[in-house]
């Protein structure tokens, strides 16, 4: 059904966590359709680059390799080039992921960006 | 002994054996089973309906299947009917008695069936799909148990009532329905009512383990599969009480009394024979086996993982002995198939995230079980060939693998 890939991230996740103090939380997802995600940010202040990216998923194999290949994708990135991630850079990093599935790499990258939007609005206040 | 075939047997010695735990998907063909079909490939290939003497071989097997399952259900030879499958079966007996219906009612009136929201797929869609062309549905709700209640039978049988459709065992929970009960208040009913109630059951998940004796249970259309049962797949059967108006959906040559056209599948229905005979034989002490397996499985899981529960009637009496439905809180079904299955052990869930719709499980969904908690759900399936050691592996592996993705959702 997955790919070696995917299966890696998924029994491997590098960035799965929580970061204590983040400084921006995203969620995407709901119960209904059994993904939950949650991605936690913290920001260099001065360069505006993700500094350390963490996540927590409920949810199927699929969802939880994603989850951390979106970490691992913008990890470093400056929020502008974070948000250029799309989905199908995720799913095209895991090696393709069947098409059922390609609804949890939107997933994650909805998570993200809420996460950066979130961070971005807190700053403005 | 040459070097590759050494190798290969120390290969083979240091690969894990896989735990098969998923019986009420399917079972293994019992090999025993197998051999009494070999011959039905290449040998005796006939076609039933031919008169010459390859014909009649395969007729005379044909017709011997046909008496082991009908001894098996207690009902006569001439209400058993092969198809293809159970699927097959149940849309035989619920689409083949409104067309016969249908032909025998006037104008204007309306056919009415009765269902539950836990059925399979396979009388769920058929009924959807009838009621588009305008057949009134009624849908029994379950309790928190998974089964239905019979007030709520009786509350919904009206004059216009036709049939009633109810499985025996639920494949996801194992729910044991009181199939003799309603039979009997359908008995009770039809007594009084200007046209009568059919009944049938969808026993899929039951021949292996309880009474499928058609008269103790009081149904008038029974459906079984091969695959169920450690017979092959691609074989169905459907009992059809002698009376009971049935029409063919499938039409062309006159095979099974003119209900289900097509040369018949002599090798499987083989297969099919052997298998009720295979269970006729050791039903009873299968039974104790696998119950004994299934307490033990539980009752362990329960206490080594946290917020675990059972999905289901909690009283075993109301349960089959094959199925266990968990619950494992903080956890996604579907990466736990999947992690399981990296570990060498193949189970199921009602989980979403396995069907197009992404919609979680409408049997636990009917129980009442929120939906994140229909999302963490574990169907484990033993069967005769299950093993305690291999339970032993499976708890073993099992609280690891929560764990690990209880921190990964960190729930």
């Amino acid at each position: 059904m997955y790919n070696k890939k995917l299966l890696k991230h998924f029994t491997n996740p590098k960035f799965f966590g929580k970061i204590k103090n983040a400084d921006a939380i995203g969620r995407a997802g709901n119960p209904r359709c059994g993904d939950i995600m949650d991605i936690f940010l913290k920001v260099d202040k001065k360069t505006q680059k993700i500094k350390d990216i963490k996540f927590q998923t409920y949810g199927c194999a699929a969802a939880i390799a994603a989850s951390d290949m979106i970490c691992e994708l913008v990890k470093g990135k400056k929020l502008d080039e974070a948000l250029k991630v799309s989905f199908k850079d995720v799913s095209s990093s895991l090696g393709e992921m069947p098409p059922l599935k390609v609804h949890c790499a939107q997933l994650a990258t909805e998570a993200l960006r809420t996460a950066i939007k979130n961070y971005q609005s807190k700053k403005n206040d | 002994m040459p070097k590759d075939s050494i190798i290969y047997i120390i290969k083979t010695m240091k690969q894990k054996k896989k735990i098969y735990l998923d019986y009420a998907a399917t079972t293994p063909v019992d090999p025993r089973i197998l051999k009494v079909m070999e011959p039905y490939f290449v040998e005796k290939y006939g076609n039933p309906s031919s008169i010459h003497s390859f014909g009649q071989e395969a007729r005379e097997a044909v017709e011997k299947a046909r008496n082991q399952v009908a001894e098996f259900l207690n009902c006569k030879v001439s209400e058993i009917v092969f198809t293809g499958s159970a699927t097959e079966s149940n849309n035989l007996a619920i689409r083949g008695l409104l067309k016969a219906l249908k032909r025998r009612k006037r104008a204007g009136e309306k056919v009415h069936i009765i269902t539950s929201q836990v059925e399979h797929k396979a009388v769920l869609e058929t009924c959807h799909d009838l009621e588009k062309d305008g057949v009134k549905i009624t849908y029994l709700p379950v309790g928190r148990d998974g089964i239905i209640n019979l007030d709520d039978l009786r509350a919904e049988i009206t004059p216009e009532t036709d049939l009633v459709s109810i499985m025996y065992v639920n494949n996801e929970t194992g729910a044991i329905q009181p199939i003799k009960k309603i039979g009997s208040l359908i008995k009770e009913i039809n007594k009084t009512k200007e046209h009568p109630i059919f009944f049938h059951t969808d026993a899929v998940q039951a021949v292996n383990w309880l009474n499928c004796k058609v008269d103790d249970l009081g149904v008038d259309l029974l459906t079984f599969s091969g695959h169920k049962i450690y017979g092959p797949k691609g074989i169905g059967v459907l009992y059809i009480r002698t009376g009971i108006p049935v029409s063919s959906i499938i039409t062309g040559g006159e095979q099974e009394w003119g209900l289900r056209a097509g040369t018949e599948n002599v090798a499987n229905i083989v297969g099919l024979g052997a298998a009720v005979e295979e269970i006729k034989k050791h039903k009873e002490k299968m039974f104790r086996k696998v119950r004994l397996l299934q307490e033990k499985l539980e009752k362990r899981v329960l206490s080594i993982v946290p917020k675990s529960r059972v999905n289901g009637p909690q009283n075993f009496k109301e349960r089959a002995p094959h199925i266990s439905n968990f619950a494992f809180e903080g956890i996604e079904g579907e990466s736990l198939v999947i992690s399981l299955d990296l570990e060498g052990i193949a189970t199921s869930t009602g989980s979403a995230c396995t069907s197009r719709l992404l919609k979680p499980s409408h049997v636990l969904m009917a129980m009442g079980l929120p939906e994140l908690e229909a999302h963490s759900s574990l169907r484990v399936s033993l069967g005769k060939f299950t093993t305690a050691r291999e339970i032993d592996i499976f708890l073993k592996t099992l609280p690891r693998v929560v764990e690990r993705l209880r921190k990964i959702s960190g729930r």
